[in-house]
């Protein structure tokens, strides 16, 4: 029977192409929205996590946390080395985590920082070491494999933080990869790591000490006094608002974690009320991005939904066009001997098959789309999609299809049951 | 012996009007039937209530021994299944399989299995072989009614039925058809019942019973 079911949809190839092309683009549609959706809340969240807080130069907040959480867009600008010396002492602060930002190596960004930022996201070396002189670099895993980089490699970084918007290369300082870190999942795998201080000598700018200077390796202040602390705290943020502008070693932005709840209470309000930098919370910010982004999302599952309606409704019309159509075939058959269940057997079979390989194209499209984005447009290499990493969700999508695909061949497979064989062989005849 | 046919006072009327009434007859294994008539004279409905796919108001059918009028749907469907085998006038292959797939289809029906040889050599003897692979539309009449005559016979039926076999074909393929009729079911042991208002095919077979216009008398 499911032979016989093969060769009707064959025998009307384009009725059965356009319904299966109908339900495939349905799908194709909810894997994509799906996909792209579930990757993006994933990958923010991921990249987020552990980050309290992000300071930065004042600005739209939600592009202090894309340009230093999520490295997608341009940063607000930069702010006082003093800022982390100050956040450092603050009691309530577990770690900072300084960023200097303004180099590319071929699209990947290069990230001065320090080693704890791999830290954040629990990294660990698949080969080699931590930067830790001058011109020394560690590549994500996704960089070091799409560029084919191993260790030693030596690759100068171009100004600018995209693949050719920058203004020159930086000849005169070329990095060196001594590390290769372990996939993460998360945006480090698309980094170049160095210190701040290659950074800033990449960019010509001065500096010396800096690591004494801003008490890079002491540990917080665990046990100071916490008015002492804030009486501290107002003095230097005094001091970065009159800093502003000098052509000084700065960095990008600080991301923060805090040591209690306390910090969450007043150290946002004391950084954007008494200096001239800016604090944001991830945790805000990428609540209000997914909210504006959902609407969206929201909207675009609805289409497709109605679309898998439409594809189903298609089904339906077309299964019963065909039983009115061949209803002496199926009468025929139940005269050479096949049951009713059997024919019933065959109606179903049909809108199946149609659902199933509908639904198994719309899969592999929504995939192959979403590969094809992914290569054209980089924002969304940028937040890490994987076009190709399955989801369980697919699988809920791919069974309502075959609901729909069944339920509509339910009604025409039912007038299998209502057929009159001697009335309908006397017409035929 | 069992007679492989036996219709015995069968009356089946439509409303108020009486189609057949009292029709009794025999036909023994290999034995050969023509149902003569004009049309609505009821030899359709006597093929219909003979296949099961009407039951008689009065009257009973036996098939090879086993009452098709008295029996269920399923078991009635099950018992033509393996007993008989049907030709129509139009209606003869399903339109979406090409002649080898439908004869596949039936034996599979008929038996459970499917003998490839056995397809072969009735496709060579009733001469349509070299369109084992074509479908239905695109053979001609008296092609396709060949190939029905092989669709009916490759489950081996006891009984044969065929329902106006000739009446939409020209003298040569009447005449074909009708000796590849006998001649198959005869290699094959099966006996033969046509109901026809085709006189062509009187020379062929001499044993006949006539149906009235008011369907009511048996010769």
């Amino acid at each position: 029977m499911l032979s016989l079911a093969l060769a009707y949809m064959r025998d009307r190839q384009l009725a059965t192409g356009l319904n299966m092309l109908l339900l495939a683009l349905a799908v194709a549609t909810l894997t994509i929205l799906l996909l792209a959706s579930t990757q993006l809340v994933d990958r923010m969240t991921r990249n987020a996590q552990g980050i309290d807080l992000v300071v930065g130069a004042k600005g739209s907040p939600l592009q202090l946390i894309l340009s230093s959480i999520y490295q997608m867009d341009q940063p607000t600008g930069n702010i006082p080395l003093a800022s982390i010396d100050m956040l450092r002492r603050d009691p309530a602060v577990a770690q900072v985590v300084p960023l200097a930002l303004g180099d590319n190596f071929r699209g990947y960004r290069i990230v001065g920082t320090e080693a704890s930022y791999a830290g954040v996201y629990g990294a660990q070396l698949a080969s080699g070491r931590m930067f830790d002189e001058h011109g020394e670099a560690v590549m994500g895993a996704e960089v070091a494999a799409k560029l084919g980089a191993g260790l030693g490699q030596k690759f100068v970084g171009s100004h600018g933080l995209g693949d050719g918007g920058g203004a020159g290369e930086h000849h005169s300082h070329p990095f060196t990869t001594v590390g290769i870190l372990r996939s993460t999942g998360t945006v480090l795998d698309r980094l170049i790591l160095t210190s701040v201080e290659t950074v800033w000598d990449v960019h010509g700018i001065a500096h010396e000490g800096e690591g004494q200077q801003h008490g890079e390796s002491e540990e917080p202040h665990e046990h100071a006094d916490e008015q002492e602390a804030h009486a501290e705290q107002e003095h230097d943020a005094q001091a970065l608002t009159e800093s502003g502008g000098q052509l000084t070693p700065e960095v990008t932005a600080l991301l923060v974690r805090y040591r209690n709840a306390a910090g969450a209470i007043r150290i946002p309000s004391m950084i954007n009320r008494q200096t001239d930098m800016q604090a944001a919370v991830p945790a805000i910010e990428t609540t209000r991005l997914l909210s504006l982004l959902g609407v969206g999302i929201e909207g675009a599952r609805l289409f497709a939904w109605l679309l898998a309606a439409v594809g189903g409704l298609s089904i339906f019309v077309t299964l019963l066009n065909a039983t009115n159509a061949r209803e002496a075939d199926l009468a025929l058959l139940r005269v050479m001997g096949a049951t009713r269940a059997r024919v019933f057997g065959t109606v179903m079979a049909e809108g199946l098959m149609t659902a199933l390989v509908g639904g198994f194209l719309g899969v592999l499209i929504g995939h192959s789309v979403l590969a094809a984005a992914t290569r054209s447009f980089s924002a969304l290499g940028d937040i890490g999609m994987q076009p190709w990493q399955p989801h369980p969700g697919e699988l809920a999508i791919f069974g309502a299809m075959v609901a729909i695909g069944l339920a509509a061949a339910l009604i025409p497979a039912l007038r299998v049951f209502k057929i009159d064989l001697a009335a309908t062989l006397a017409r035929a005849s | 012996m069992t007679a492989v046919l036996a219709a015995r006072d069968l009356s089946k009327a439509f409303g108020a009007t009486s189609i057949l009434s009292g029709a009794s007859f025999e036909l023994q294994s290999g034995e050969h039937l023509l149902l003569l008539g004009p049309s609505g004279s009821g030899k359709s409905t006597l093929i219909n209530l003979v296949t099961g796919l009407l039951t008689p108001d009065t009257g009973e059918i036996v098939i090879a021994g086993e009452p098709m009028s008295s029996l269920g749907p399923t078991a009635r469907d099950d018992l033509r299944r393996r007993r008989i085998g049907i030709i129509f006038q139009t209606l003869r292959l399903v339109s979406a399989l090409s002649v080898r797939a439908n004869l596949r289809l039936a034996q599979k029906l008929s038996h459970g299995q499917v003998d490839d040889v056995e397809i072969d050599r009735l496709l060579e003897a009733l001469g349509v072989a070299h369109r084992a692979n074509a479908k239905p539309r695109a053979m001609s009449q008296g092609e396709v009614q060949r190939a029905a005559i092989a669709r009916a016979l490759v489950g081996r039926p006891d009984l044969l039925v065929a329902d106006e076999p000739t009446s939409a074909l020209d003298d040569a393929n009447a005449e074909r058809i009708a000796q590849l009729l006998i001649e198959t079911a005869r290699s094959q042991g099966s006996t033969l019942l046509i109901a026809t208002h085709d006189q062509r095919l009187r020379p062929f077979i001499p044993n006949s019973l006539t149906l009235g216009c008011s369907a009511r008398e048996a010769t």
